[in-house]
């Protein structure tokens, strides 16, 4: 998929494959071709450096964005995969279970949304929207990382938690409330990296977390740019202005001291280089795991209390209005 | 409010509205329960003159300079006398002293900003504080998302705020009204040790307006009500505005 923002790159890419292929052993279309990978470099620079906040959301929806698997794949020597909610069912939207990390050898309790990578996939995962089982695996995998004393990783890349009959029937907001408690009061490091899309409470019961670290083309929203455009200006065609007033952009959130990083993504996106946005995210987890490792359980809980507690302070004031 | 006789939306029959205000706002004839606000509420609950409210002159900024936003505000709080869209106090029921808070429908729909996070939260830490009861009672329509990503964290703050509560021995209990949903059922309006909720209150994670749009399903008849809820397990009691005062009385008489 070519995003249309993309086009002048995906065309000069095309012209300079060509290019090779007609030169073939013959230098003389070299200077041709020189010219064109300038002129490719610098639009990268261009159009990615200046990205609007939704056009940063259309990159984070971008089918091809490494997902859970691929990080899980390259970070992880070793995933024990665990299943269940041990009550409803298995939700394929959020996989979890023990990880045993290749740089630093951590062991850790690895929780993410699975959007899928084909067509059956996706549909098997619901587009990584979980429903009150996935939740409920999450409180699980929580648990046990406690009762392990191993931290937690989640990798966050979900719209929303999945709004249907049957997520309703089963107690979706009670489900995400436990994640919530049970983050709040947990004793080990929790580690979070948004990687893709961040949509309200359902990426929020996996991001309350000691450290939270965003990809800088995700994005973490109260509400879909979309649906914010069609409820407040009553037009879901002002999708970008809704992204825009929202800070939901990893630059903005960090601004705004409601994450801790920002961290970079190969020009072009995670999904035209996914090692290196993979890299990028190996790289905090290895810095920040053994950083947290260091402080005892009730102080984590304490610092946990007092980062959640202080946010939105600053966006009241005291007196009459 | 002016005129002496109103029509019930529900049953369409002829209500006098001092008959309506002396019940609370349920119809004499449906017994169907209109929204309350906040400070009749806090009336319908606490032993008479015991209520003292706490956390006054706490306004919402701006924080996002968002469009509409400081109108909406403005209009909300001629419209309703409130500050933002909850009461919080001290009061005592039948005796018992209780931390309260009381959301407000009227007030932006009752959504949660940092006002409101901030008003449950330190209702929960008086509670914790004073190692009394906690009594919160919902009515919101979610997240307020004028305040975009400060409204997403008020969930995080109200839970990091009721996990220290609940590892003591004092209840909280959870009264949900019509309606309750989004950001204020996925965090505080849940977590709590008894949930009640009244009759007819619709109660969610998404509204069903969202669902028959996203998914195409179509929904049973009650979707979503109170009854529909205590039927899937997820709220404890239906009780009528009427008799939740006794409700709660008795209730705080077992784990208060």
């Amino acid at each position: 998929m070519i995003l249309d923002f993309e086009r002048p790159i995906k065309e000069l890419e095309a012209r300079i494959g060509e290019l090779h292929r007609l030169a073939g052993e013959s230098e003389g279309l070299q200077a041709e071709i020189s010219r064109l990978e300038e002129a490719l470099a610098a639009a990268r620079r261009r159009i990615f450096t200046n990205l609007s906040p939704y056009q940063r959301v259309q990159v984070a929806r971008h089918p091809d964005r490494p997902n859970f698997r691929a990080y899980r794949d390259a970070l992880a020597d070793d995933f024990y995969e665990l299943s269940g909610d041990r009550a409803h069912g298995e939700d394929h939207a959020v996989r979890g279970g023990f990880a045993r990390l290749k740089r630093g050898g951590h062991n850790v309790v690895l929780i993410g949304h699975d959007k899928g990578s084909d067509v059956e996939s996706r549909v098997r995962g619901n587009f990584g929207m979980a429903h009150p089982e996935g939740y409920r695996k999450v409180r699980r995998l929580y648990d046990l990382a406690a009762r392990f004393s191993m931290p937690v990783v989640t990798l966050v890349d979900t719209p929303g938690a999945f709004a249907g009959r049957q997520a309703e029937e089963r107690g979706q907001a009670w489900a995400i409330s436990e994640d919530l408690m049970a983050l709040a009061r947990s004793p080990v490091p929790i580690v979070c990296v948004i990687i893709g899309e961040g949509g309200s409470g359902g990426a929020l019961a996996m991001c309350a977390a000691d450290y939270v670290g965003m990809l800088e083309n995700s994005y973490l929203s109260v509400i879909a740019p979309e649906a914010c455009a069609s409820i407040i200006f009553r037009d879901p065609g002002r999708a970008a202005e809704a992204a825009a007033a929202m800070k939901i952009t990893a630059r903005d959130l960090k601004q705004h001291e409601i994450v801790d990083e920002v961290l970079d993504e190969p020009l072009g996106g995670a999904h035209n280089e996914p090692e290196t946005a993979i890299e990028s995210v190996g790289s905090a987890l290895e810095r920040v795991l053994p950083e947290l490792a260091t402080i005892d359980p009730s102080s984590l809980i304490k610092r946990r209390y007092e980062r959640y507690r202080r946010i939105g302070n600053h966006a009241m004031r005291n007196g009459t209005a | 409010m002016d005129a002496v006789f109103t029509k019930c939306e529900r049953c369409g029959q002829p209500i006098y509205e001092k008959d309506l205000a002396a019940r609370f706002n349920v119809c004499p004839h449906c017994e169907f329960h209109y929204p309350l606000p906040a400070p009749q509420r806090v009336r319908l609950l606490t032993d008479r003159g015991s209520f003292e409210t706490r956390d006054d002159g706490l306004f919402a900024s701006d924080p996002l300079g968002f469009e509409g936003y400081e109108d909406r505000l403005q209009k909300a709080r001629q419209k309703t006398g409130l500050d933002d869209a909850i009461l919080s106090g001290v009061g005592t029921v039948g005796g018992r002293r209780v931390a309260l808070a009381v959301m407000d429908f009227r007030f932006i729909g009752g959504s949660m900003g940092s006002v409101v996070g901030e008003k449950v939260a330190r209702t929960v830490e008086r509670a914790y504080a004073e190692e009394i009861p906690l009594v919160i009672v919902s009515a919101s329509g979610g997240a307020r998302m004028f305040e975009g990503v400060y409204s997403l964290m008020q969930l995080a703050k109200t839970s990091v705020a009721l996990s220290r509560y609940v590892e003591g021995s004092w209840p909280y209990i959870s009264i949900l009204t019509d309606p309750t949903f989004g950001g204020v059922t996925a965090s505080f309006a849940t977590a709590a040790d008894v949930v009640l909720a009244e009759p007819g209150a619709r109660i969610g994670f998404a509204g069903a307006r969202v669902i028959e749009q996203t998914t195409r399903e179509r929904l049973p008849e009650g979707f979503q009500t109170a009854e529909f809820q205590r039927e899937h397990g997820m709220v404890d009691r239906i009780v009528h505005r009427l008799a939740l005062r006794d409700d709660l009385e008795r209730l705080l008489g077992f784990v208060a």
